[in-house]
């Protein structure tokens, strides 16, 4: 067992611990910097997914693990920062930069003219227009809990994605919105090259660094006080409406950034890619992942971006692998294959994914509560206190005194 | 004018009165206490004190300030901490955090400081560090700082409860029925922890408790209230030895 003696209390307000973690993430980094050299173009592209769809699990964290706040909404905050960036690439704003610009609006009740606004580039407005709707979002959240809030934002995510089919000037409705090839600094990034992962990987690593920061502020220590007890943290003075939409906004801006990338990634982006299933997707990657730290976050994105290519192997392969095995063994070559007809039918049948996937939740819910990052801490455990590992370490107090809880 | 001040408060529950028509001042530096039998509205007065229930009618003064309509989380900047019956911690979060959280009200960074995590916030978190660490100190919780609360024992999570509330240095504190559930030396400790807030950082204390012993030892006045009306106040002797306080313990 390992023991961390503390000398100053500076040690505690330290990203980094203790050496032992700089040299982890520190080759860590170095791995992924060095992996496209190594890894097929395939690969490389379900890496680039694996880091959104991880910023996503961070913000989503951020609202969820951290705050206590649900939300199968955060596909419309995608949506949104997707559509911002194919809306004002289409006018000629670059992806970062400073200055003016002109956006030509046709507005119903004022008539033509032009709204001039502060030129970020598209990325850093992607994140805050979505960080704006994010807050008005988290208003009624205000009044909301559980499974109400749940339906709240799903019913936000809905009309989000009728207003993206319906809104036709600036969307082109079903028909969706192209994306051009990246172009930043006087450089094209293109999306399958070597600069795109970098970029996507850079991103990441910010959106974690300023989130750590975050959590070991006020900020962040404020999220987790209305998670566990509004009553408590109402009565140490923190204003739970204004962090309630502080977690809603940073999330969504989050998701927004995120967003951006996504539509680059696809380079093509319509309202139909946005749906609920990609919401619970993001769920999941919490769930997953373990929603007791941003770790989890990362965790859970690398299995959900690598569940799909498992998925369609299990549907190409496994039937007449399955036939194969059943002829082996002396079924004989005419129920081999209408075991094979069979199993065909059902990996074809509509809705397979969405089963899987609710299994796949189900199963974790009961016997990995705090999913893979937390087995990762229970096998760590395991071998600090070899042979004293005990099965209960994880196992929370049940506490039977909960009256008289006023919200 | 009184330190803090309870001037002809009311609070209804559909066609319960749970508190009704309560006045009582309390002096700087003095620890007045509440007792009465179960449900003779107690809680209720301090819940409408920390403003998490609105009287419906009287109000609330502290100092010369109206505080009757304030929204809940101002009331801890104005210096009035409280700590909960039945333990309201933060359980998935670190001894340390939940003190940290104390430090709540003192907080003057912005979010963009904290995403930044500028120097600024490093200085403050350093103060808000230290004036914890000072409570720790006093209340003797060094060896639980790194512990997640959900896995302590009750009598710790009492104790910080308080510490909690001692971290956000306040004027007034009100304690809920700090000696529930504790052993008898930790009670003995608790007493002397409560004597020590009085006479050492000088903050007044309001409290609720059911243990007389604990109430004799420490407290300057005593108020009884039975049916969330006033029954008598005055010195613990004097309470305990009123005509309505024994009936309303003891039975006519």
């Amino acid at each position: 067992m390992q023991f961390f003696f503390k000398t100053t209390y500076d040690q505690d307000l330290r990203l980094i611990q203790h050496r032992g973690q700089l040299i982890a993430y520190l080759l860590l980094l170095g791995a992924l910097a060095a992996a496209p050299l190594l890894l097929s173009s395939y690969l490389q592209s379900q890496f680039v997914f694996v880091f959104i769809y991880a910023i996503v699990g961070v913000a989503l964290m951020i609202l969820t693990g951290f705050t206590g706040q649900g939300s199968l909404g955060h596909a419309a905050f995608l949506a949104i920062g997707a559509y911002t960036t194919a809306y004002l690439q289409s006018k000629g704003v670059p992806f970062a930069g400073a200055g003016l610009f002109a956006l030509d609006l046709n507005l119903p009740w004022l008539g033509p003219g032009k709204l001039w606004l502060p030129h970020l580039g598209y990325f850093l407005w992607a994140g805050l227009l979505t960080g704006i709707i994010g807050a008005i979002v988290g208003f009624p959240a205000l009044r909301l809990h559980g499974i109400y809030l749940l339906i709240a934002t799903i019913s936000f995510a809905f009309i989000v994605e009728e207003i993206l089919a319906r809104w036709e000037s600036v969307t082109h409705g079903n028909e969706g919105l192209r994306v051009r090839a990246l172009q930043a600094w006087g450089v094209e990034i293109p999306t399958n090259q070597v600069s795109f992962y970098y970029l996507c990987l850079a991103v990441l690593v910010l959106v974690i660094i300023g989130t750590l920061n975050l959590m070991r502020s006020p900020t962040g220590r404020a999220f987790i006080a209305i998670r566990d007890s509004e009553t408590a943290a109402k009565s140490m003075g923190i204003d739970i409406a204004a962090y309630k939409v502080k977690s809603f906004a940073i999330s969504a801006a989050i998701t927004g950034l995120a967003g951006s990338l996504y539509a680059h990634k696809l380079s093509f982006i319509s309202p139909e890619m946005f749906t609920l299933l990609l919401s619970i997707e993001f769920v999941m990657v919490i769930i997953i992942g373990g929603a007791i730290g941003l770790h989890g976050a990362v965790l859970g994105a690398i299995f959900i971006v690598m569940v799909d290519p498992l998925l369609t192997w299990v549907k190409d392969d496994v039937p007449s692998l399955a036939a194969g095995i059943a002829n082996v063994l002396g079924l004989g070559a005419g129920r081999a294959q209408a075991l094979e007809q069979s199993l065909n039918s059902i990996a074809s049948a509509a809705g397979l994914k969405g089963a899987i996937y609710g299994v796949i939740i189900m199963l974790f819910i009961l016997f990995e509560p705090m999913g893979l990052y937390g087995r990762w801490l229970k096998i760590k455990l395991f071998f600090q206190l070899f042979p004293l590992y005990k099965r209960a370490s994880f196992k929370r107090q049940k506490t039977y005194v909960k009256t008289e809880r006023n919200r | 004018m009184s330190f803090f001040r309870v001037d002809g408060v009311s609070l209804q529950f559909g066609g319960l009165k749970a508190v009704d028509n309560v006045s009582f001042a309390v002096n700087e530096g003095e620890i007045f206490t509440i007792i009465g039998p179960n449900g003779a509205g107690k809680t209720s007065i301090f819940n409408l004190i920390s403003r998490l229930y609105d009287p419906s009618a009287g109000h609330l003064y502290f100092g010369d300030r109206d505080i009757t309509a304030l929204p809940a989380h101002t009331i801890a900047k104005m210096g009035i901490a409280r700590t909960f019956q039945n333990i309201e911690l933060f359980e998935n979060a670190t001894l340390l955090a939940n003190l940290l959280v104390g430090r709540h009200c003192h907080t003057r960074t912005r979010l963009w400081q904290e995403l930044l995590f500028l120097p600024t916030v490093k200085r403050a978190e350093r103060q808000h560090r230290a004036k914890v660490e000072e409570v720790i100190d006093l209340l003797e919780l060094q060896a639980y700082r790194e512990k997640i609360i959900s896995g302590l024992p009750y009598g710790v999570r009492k104790v910080t409860e308080l510490a909690r509330a001692l971290c956000s240095e306040p004027k007034l504190i009100l304690l809920d029925e700090p000696s529930s559930g504790l052993n008898v030396e930790e009670t003995d400790d608790m007493s002397f922890w409560i004597r020590d807030i009085k006479n050492e950082l000088g903050i007044t204390v309001l409290m609720v408790e059911h243990d007389m012993t604990l109430v004799n030892r420490v407290s300057d006045r005593v108020l009884a209230l039975n049916y969330g009306r006033v029954l008598a106040s005055g010195t613990p002797a004097e309470v305990q030895s009123h005509p309505d306080v024994i009936a309303a313990y003891l039975g006519t």
